[in-house]
């Protein structure tokens, strides 16, 4: 289980902003440890929004994508006091869902 | 410790024994295109996501800084006019150059913004796909400090 993800959306003229911010090391399976050993990769896979069940936005995330990821994107037709609840799954199969409502 | 609480333990126990046996895990694998996330270049890329060629357009907008003091933290954004399906971020000269893909489902705005690793200063490109066809737009980002390496 992952730490939990920070949420912002706001809603404003029919459209919500959503900010998220996630706590992974994205381990890039490039960086060596003391001994020269590779660090293996770990990272998120896959990420999915979703509103009232619907989904509003899906990302899949390679290990370039910086440690504690930052995902900013908008859409049309939720309403304030919706639900959105976020869900990401990393390569070692741990997975995290936080919900917000949005203001 | 409460009972909700070693309940969902349980579960996660459980789910994780699902994934074990390979009872969720290929639904996931699934999802994740490890093909394109391996590909090395921009061609690969496109092909592992069912594209051919990529049409260079100007409708297509990256918003991404010229200098990246620190290439582990870049921030990018994509932002379009086009009616985008999928968008997906690439890095040049990275070992694997797709950084991160994005699937906007109707009714999602095309635009997305996050922030990615840069091992180099390398060319930053944002590819989008709206009605079957693919488009990109590239950028340079000078790199001070590298974010991949160790």
């Amino acid at each position: 289980m992952g730490d939990p993800m920070r949420i912002r959306a706001t809603e404003s003229g029919g459209v919500v902003e959503v900010k998220v911010l996630m706590k992974h090391d994205m381990e890039s399976g490039q960086r060596k440890d003391a001994a020269g050993k590779v660090i293996p990769a770990w990272h998120i896979n896959t990420l999915t929004a979703k509103v009232k069940d619907k989904e509003v936005f899906a990302a899949e995330f390679g290990p370039a994508v910086s440690k504690d990821p930052f995902l900013n994107f908008k859409f049309k037709g939720a309403a304030k006091g919706d639900k959105i609840s976020v869900t990401w799954v990393d390569n070692r199969g741990d997975t995290r869902t936080d919900e917000v409502a949005i203001a | 410790m409460n009972p909700k609480r070693r309940d969902t333990l349980r579960l996660m126990a459980v789910i994780g024994l699902m994934a074990s046996t390979g009872l969720i895990s290929q639904a996931q694998a699934a999802e994740w295109n490890k093909l394109a996330f391996e590909g090395k270049s921009l061609d690969d890329v496109l092909k592992a996501l069912g594209g051919t060629t990529a049409d260079k357009s100007a409708e297509v907008s990256l918003n991404a800084p010229d200098i990246a003091e620190n290439g582990a933290v870049v921030p990018v954004g994509v932002s379009t006019s086009l009616k985008a399906q999928q968008i997906a971020i690439l890095v040049e000269k990275n070992p694997n150059v797709l950084a991160a893909h994005f699937t906007l489902p109707a009714g999602t705005e095309p635009f997305v913004g996050t922030r990615v690793k840069m091992g180099q200063t390398s060319n930053v490109m944002a590819l989008v796909k709206a009605d079957g066809k693919w488009f990109v737009t590239s950028k340079e980002v000078k790199v001070t400090l590298g974010g991949c390496g160790g």
